[in-house]
C-alpha cells in the first residue's frame, strides 16, 4: 500500500489523480479505520466458517445415500440441527454483530479529544467546498476538494448541504457520513501517518456523482498549520493581465479571488488553485493542460457539470492560465 | 357431499355435466375476448409472463451499465442516459418484475394448491393485472422516450422534488409506483380471502402447503409495507405538483421522513419478493425428497417470523444519515435477528433432504444454487447489519453484490426453480433438461462471476451509482470481469428463455402428476381445467396426493352446480364446508375500470383537469362492473 502511494507520488505523470490504495477499506490510515477493518476481517472470517459449514452440511445430506437407500436422519437429531443452526448459531451472531457494532461505533463516532482541525464541510453539485473554522466560528480560510488534516490529531468534521443529499467518505480514515439538507452532521478524521488519501461522495446526488472526489491530505502539524496559514493570506497575485480576463469573462460571478473583486459563491473558491493538486474535484491532476481542458471543455470532460464552457481567444486564455497558475 | 368417491364414475350423464361445467367455466375467445378473462389461470399467467418480459427488458439495461462500466471514463452512456437506465432498471426490477412475479406465481397456484376453482374476487384479479400492466408499460416507454425518472429507483428527496428533478420523469415514477400499489393491494386482499375462505374441506390451515403460508405472509405484508410507500409517494406527488412541502426543509418539512417512509415499505418489500421464493424451495425440496417436509410448525413460524421482524429494520438503510447510535443499535440486533428464522428454514430444509433420494431435475439444481448463493447474501447481509462495518460499505459496490446475492439468490433462482417445476401444470408439457442444466449453470458461473468481485470492489471505494470511474485505482479488472459475468448470467436466462418458448410446442407430454407431488395443484389435469377441479377434493393431510396414491382412490366433494361458477368456502381454522361462493362470469369492465384510472393518474402529471374527469369515468365504470345480473335462480 505504501509503495503504491509512493508509485503515485514519484510518477505524477498518470492522466488521472487517482491511485491504488488510497481509496480502501481495508488499507486503514487511522484508528477508526483500523478498528472497522479489523472487525470486517473477523466478520469475514466467520461468515466463510459459517458458509461452509452450512454448504458443507447441505452436500452431507444430498449426497448422503448407501446403497441407494434413502436414509432419513431420526427426529431428534435433526431437531438437534435446526436448533443448533437455526437457533444457536444465529443467536451467537446477533450478539456477537450487535455488542461489537456499538462498542467499535461508540469508539469510532465518539469524539474523545478534539485536538486537531475544525472542517465544515459544504457538499456542492458536485464538488466541496472545505471552510476551516477558529475555535469561536470565524472562518479562517476556504478551499475546495482538497482537505488537509493534522497528523496524529482528532479533527472535527461538519457536514451540511443546502442542495441534495451528498456522502462524506474517506475509506482510509473513516466511515461515512450523509450531509443532509436542513441538518449538521458530524465526523472525527485521525490520520496517524502522512499520506495522500482519496475520498469520494457516496450517495447519488445527481449527473456527476460518479466523479464528486476529494483528496485528503494528511501532514505533521507544523506543516498543516503553515499550509492553514497560507491559505488563509488573501491571493498572491492580485494586478494580472490575467485577472482582467478572469473578470471580464464573468468568472468572478461565480469564483473568489480574496484580495481581487471576484466574490462569487457559486463554485470554488480559487484564491490559492495553484496550490492544490487537482482539478474538478479531484478528477484532473492540476497541470497548465488540464487547467486549460477544463475551462474550454467543462462540459466534455463532466458532462452536467454546472460550470459553463467558455473558450476565450488564445492570447486571452494564456494570460488566464499564467494568472491562474500564480495563485499559490 | 360423499367422502370417498371413486374418480371414475364414466357414465355418459358424468360426461355431459362434465362438459355444462367446463363451458360453465370457459373464457371467452378471441382478441376482444382476452380483455374478458377473469379465471385466476388466466390472469396469473398474464402477470408471470408480462413480469418475465419486464424482466428481460432490465436485464438488458443492465447489460448496457455493464457495458458502460467495463472500462473506466468509458462512455458508452452519457451521465443523464445511466441516471435514467439505472432508475429504470432498478425500479422495474423490484415493481414490474419481482414483486408482480410473485403475485402471478400465487394467484397461478394458490386457487390450484387449496383445491378452489377461482379466487375470491376474479374481477379484481383482472382490474389488479390491466392496472400493473398500464403503469408498466407506461413507466418502461418514458425510457426510450428521454422522459424517465433519473434520481435513483429509491428516489430521495430533494434530488426528487421541484428544484432539482425538473421534467416529467419523477411524476412518471411515483404515478407508476401508485399503480403497482393498487395492483398489489388487490392480489394481496383477495389471496387472503382465497387462502382463508376458499380452501376445500379437510384442509385446516396446519395442513396448508407451506407454499400458500407464505403466499399468505406475503399478502399480509403488502397491505402493511405498502400504505407506507403510498404515503410517502403522494407527499411527494403533491410536493411536486402543488407545492405541499412535506420534504422541503426551508419550509419546515424533512428530507429524512421519505427515507423513513420509504425503507419502512422498502425494508419489508425485500421479504416481500423472498418469502414466496422460500414456499418455492419448500415445494421443491418435498416433492424432489418425496418426503413431507421437516418441522412444518417450525418453518411457518420460521416465515411468519420473517414477515414480523421485517417490519423493524428499515433503519439499517439510514445507518449514515446521522441518527444517534444507540437508536441504531436496537436496529443492529433487529436486522442481524432476520438470521433466526432463515437459519431455521435453510435447517429444516437440510434435515427434510437429509439421506433422502433426491432427484437431480433442473428445478433441484436451481433450487441447490439458491442455497449456495442466498446463503451468502445472508452472510454479507449479517454483516451490514453492523453500524460501523455498514458506515464503510453503505452505497458502495459492496451493497450492489449483497443484495444481488440475496434478491438473484433468494428470488431469481427459486422463480427459476418454480418455471421448471409448474411449467408443465400451466402448459401441460415439460421444459428441456438439458437446456435446463445448462442455463442454470451458465447462470451460477455468470452470476458469481459478475457479482462476486463487487464485494471486493466495495471494499477498495467504489461507490454504487456511479456512471463512470477514474483509471488507477485498481477498479479495472474486476469490473470487466463483473461485465464479463453479467453477459454469461444473461446467456444462461436467454437459455432458459428459449427453452420456454420452445417447449410450448415440442416438449414432452407432461402428464398430470410428472414429478409426483404431494399437493392438490396436481391432482388436475396439465394444463388445468377451466373450472380447475372437476370435482373438488377433500383432504386429510399436507400430502393428499400421496394418500390418494396409497390408498387408490380420491375423496372428493360433489353437488356443486354446473350451470354457474362455484366454489366451496369453509371455516377459517379448520375448513369446515360453510357455503358456496359464486363467482362472477367474464366482463370487459375491469379493464375500462383500469383504463379510466390510469387516465386520471397518469393526466394528473399534466393537468390537475384529467384527476375530475378520471374519478368520474372510473365511478361509471365501477358502476358497470358492480351492476348486478338477473339470476335464472336463486340460492
Amino acid at each position: 500500500m505504501i509503495t503504491a502511494r509512493l508509485a503515485c507520488a514519484v510518477s505524477g505523470l498518470s492522466f488521472i489523480a487517482a491511485c491504488e490504495g488510497t481509496q480502501n477499506v481495508l488499507a486503514p490510515a487511522s484508528p477508526d479505520a483500523r478498528l472497522i477493518a479489523s472487525l470486517s476481517w473477523w466478520m469475514f472470517a466467520l461468515a466463510v466458517l459459517i458458509l461452509i459449514v452450512t454448504l458443507g452440511l447441505l452436500l452431507v445430506a444430498v449426497a448422503l445415500r448407501r446403497n441407494g437407500e434413502a436414509r432419513a436422519i431420526s427426529r431428534r437429531r435433526a431437531t438437534i440441527l435446526v436448533v443448533l443452526g437455526g437457533v444457536v448459531a444465529p443467536i451467537c451472531a446477533i450478539v456477537a454483530v450487535t455488542v461489537s457494532g456499538a462498542a467499535i461505533g461508540d469508539e469510532t463516532e465518539g469524539g474523545r479529544r478534539i485536538d486537531g482541525a475544525t472542517v465544515r464541510v459544504a457538499g456542492e453539485r458536485w464538488w466541496w467546498e472545505f471552510s476551516y473554522l477558529a475555535a469561536d466560528g470565524e472562518v479562517l480560510a476556504v478551499t475546495a476538494n482538497e482537505l488537509h488534516l493534522p497528523v496524529g490529531r482528532r479533527s472535527r468534521i461538519l457536514l451540511e448541504s443546502d442542495n441534495v443529499i451528498h456522502s462524506f467518505w474517506a475509506p482510509n480514515l473513516q466511515g461515512k457520513t450523509d450531509l443532509i439538507p436542513g441538518a449538521t452532521n458530524m465526523l472525527f478524521a485521525e490520520p496517524e501517518v502522512s499520506g495522500e488519501w482519496r475520498g469520494q461522495c457516496a450517495e447519488f446526488c445527481g449527473l456527476q456523482h460518479g466523479l464528486m472526489g476529494f483528496l485528503v491530505i494528511g501532514e505533521p502539524p507544523e506543516d498543516f498549520a503553515g499550509w492553514l496559514a497560507a491559505q488563509a493570506e488573501p491571493a498572491a497575485v492580485t494586478s494580472h493581465p490575467g485577472l482582467g480576463v478572469f473578470l471580464s469573462l464573468g468568472c468572478g460571478e461565480c469564483h473568489t479571488i480574496r484580495g481581487s473583486t471576484a466574490d462569487g459563491e457559486i463554485g470554488p473558491d480559487l484564491t490559492h488553485l495553484a496550490s492544490r493538486r487537482t482539478l474538478a474535484a479531484a478528477t484532473l491532476p492540476n497541470t497548465r493542460g488540464h487547467l486549460a481542458g477544463w475551462i474550454t471543455s467543462t462540459q466534455e470532460i463532466k458532462p452536467g457539470a454546472l460550470m459553463p464552457e467558455i473558450v476565450p481567444d488564445p492570447a486571452d486564455l494564456q494570460h488566464l492560465l499564467d494568472f491562474l497558475e500564480a495563485l499559490e | 357431499m360423499s367422502d370417498a368417491r371413486p374418480l371414475e364414475g364414466s357414465q355418459r350423464d358424468a360426461a355431459a355435466e362434465f362438459a355444462k361445467l367446463e363451458r360453465t367455466w370457459q373464457s371467452p375467445e378471441g382478441f376482444l375476448g382476452w380483455f374478458t378473462h377473469v379465471n385466476h389461470t388466466n390472469i396469473g399467467r398474464r402477470f408471470v409472463v408480462t413480469s418475465g418480459v419486464f424482466f428481460l427488458l432490465s436485464g438488458i439495461l443492465a447489460l448496457i451499465m455493464r457495458l458502460q462500466l467495463l472500462t473506466p471514463l468509458n462512455d458508452v452512456l452519457d451521465p443523464e442516459t445511466y441516471s435514467q437506465v439505472m432508475t429504470v432498471h432498478g425500479t422495474a426490477m423490484m415493481f414490474l418484475f419481482a414483486i408482480p412475479a410473485m403475485e402471478g406465481v400465487g394467484i397461478y397456484l394458490v386457487p390450484l394448491m387449496v383445491g378452489a376453482r377461482d379466487m375470491a374476487f376474479p374481477r379484481l384479479n383482472a382490474f389488479g393485472y390491466y392496472v400493473y400492466l398500464i403503469g408498466g408499460v407506461t413507466f418502461f416507454v418514458s425510457l426510450p422516450l428521454g422522459l424517465a425518472p433519473n434520481a435513483g429507483w429509491f428516489n430521495y428527496v430533494p434530488l426528487s422534488g421541484r428544484e432539482f428533478a425538473e421534467g416529467y420523469g419523477v411524476d412518471i415514477w411515483t404515478t407508476m409506483i401508485t399503480f403497482i400499489e393498487i395492483s398489489a393491494l388487490t392480489a394481496a386482499v383477495e389471496l387472503i380471502v382465497t387462502i382463508f375462505k376458499l380452501r376445500v374441506p379437510g384442509m385446516s390451515l396446519n395442513r396448508m402447503p407451506i407454499f400458500v403460508w407464505t403466499i399468505l405472509v406475503m399478502s399480509f405484508m403488502i397491505m402493511f409495507a405498502m400504505p407506507s410507500v403510498i404515503v410517502a409517494s403522494a407527499f411527494l406527488m403533491m410536493d411536486r405538483l402543488i407545492e405541499t412541502q412535506f420534504f422541503v426543509p426551508e419550509m419546515g418539512g424533512s428530507v429524512l421522513l421519505w427515507q423513513h417512509l420509504f425503507w419502512f415499505f422498502g425494508h419489508p418489500e425485500v421479504y416481500i419478493i423472498l418469502v414466496p421464493a422460500l414456499g418455492i424451495v419448500t415445494s421443491i425440496v418435498v416433492t424432489f425428497s418425496q418426503r413431507p417436509v421437516f418441522g412444518y410448525t417450525a418453518l411457518v413460524l420460521a416465515v411468519v417470523g420473517v414477515g414480523m421482524v421485517s417490519f423493524g429494520l428499515w433503519v439499517h438503510h439510514m445507518y449514515t444519515t446521522g441518527l444517534p447510535l444507540m437508536g441504531r443499535s436496537f436496529f443492529q440486533a433487529a436486522s442481524a435477528m432476520i438470521s433466526i428464522p432463515a437459519g431455521v428454514q435453510i435447517y429444516c430444509w437440510i434435515a427434510t433432504m437429509w439421506g433422502a433420494k433426491i432427484r437431480f431435475a433442473t428445478p433441484m439444481l436451481w433450487v441447490l444454487g439458491f442455497f449456495a448463493i442466498f446463503i451468502t447474501g445472508g452472510l454479507t447481509g449479517v454483516m451490514v447489519a453492523s453500524v460501523p462495518f455498514d458506515r464503510q460499505v453503505h452505497d458502495t459496490y459492496f451493497v450492489v453484490a449483497h443484495f444481488h446475492y440475496v434478491l438473484v439468490g433468494g428470488a431469481v433462482f427459486p422463480l427459476m426453480a418454480g418455471l421448471y417445476y409448474w411449467f408443465p401444470k400451466a402448459s401441460g408439457r415439460l421444459m428441456d433438461e438439458r437446456l435446463g442444466k445448462w442455463s442454470c449453470v451458465l447462470v451460477f458461473v455468470g452470476f458469481n462471476l459478475a457479482f462476486f468481485p463487487m464485494h471486493q470492489l466495495g471494499l477498495e471505494g467504489m461507490p454504487r451509482r456511479v456512471y463512470t470511474y477514474l483509471p488507477g485505482l485498481g477498479w479495472d479488472w474486476m469490473n470487466q470481469l463483473a461485465t464479463l459475468g453479467a453477459f454469461t448470467l444473461a446467456g444462461g436466462f436467454g437459455l432458459t428463455f428459449w427453452n420456454a418458448i420452445r417447449s410450448l410446442r415440442r416438449g414432452e407430454i407432461a402428464g398430470d402428476n410428472p414429478w409426483d407431488a404431494p399437493t392438490l395443484e396436481w391432482a388436475t389435469t396439465s394444463p388445468p381445467l377451466n373450472c380447475n377441479f372437476a370435482r373438488q377434493a377433500v383432504v386429510r393431510n399436507s400430502e393428499p396426493l400421496w394418500t390418494w396414491k396409497e390408498e387408490n382412490r380420491r375423496t372428493v366433494v360433489d353437488g356443486l352446480s354446473t350451470t354457474r361458477r362455484e366454489t366451496i368456502v369453509t371455516t377459517l381454522l379448520d375448513a369446515r364446508p360453510q357455503s358456496v361462493q359464486i363467482l362472477p362470469s367474464p366482463t370487459p369492465w375491469p379493464f375500462f375500470s383500469a383504463v379510466a384510472a390510469s387516465i386520471c393518474f397518469f393526466g394528473l402529471i399534466f393537468s390537475p383537469w384529467f384527476y375530475v374527469i378520471g374519478v368520474f369515468a372510473t365511478f361509471v365504470t365501477f358502476t358497470f362492473w358492480f351492476l348486478p345480473r338477473k339470476r335464472e335462480e336463486v340460492v
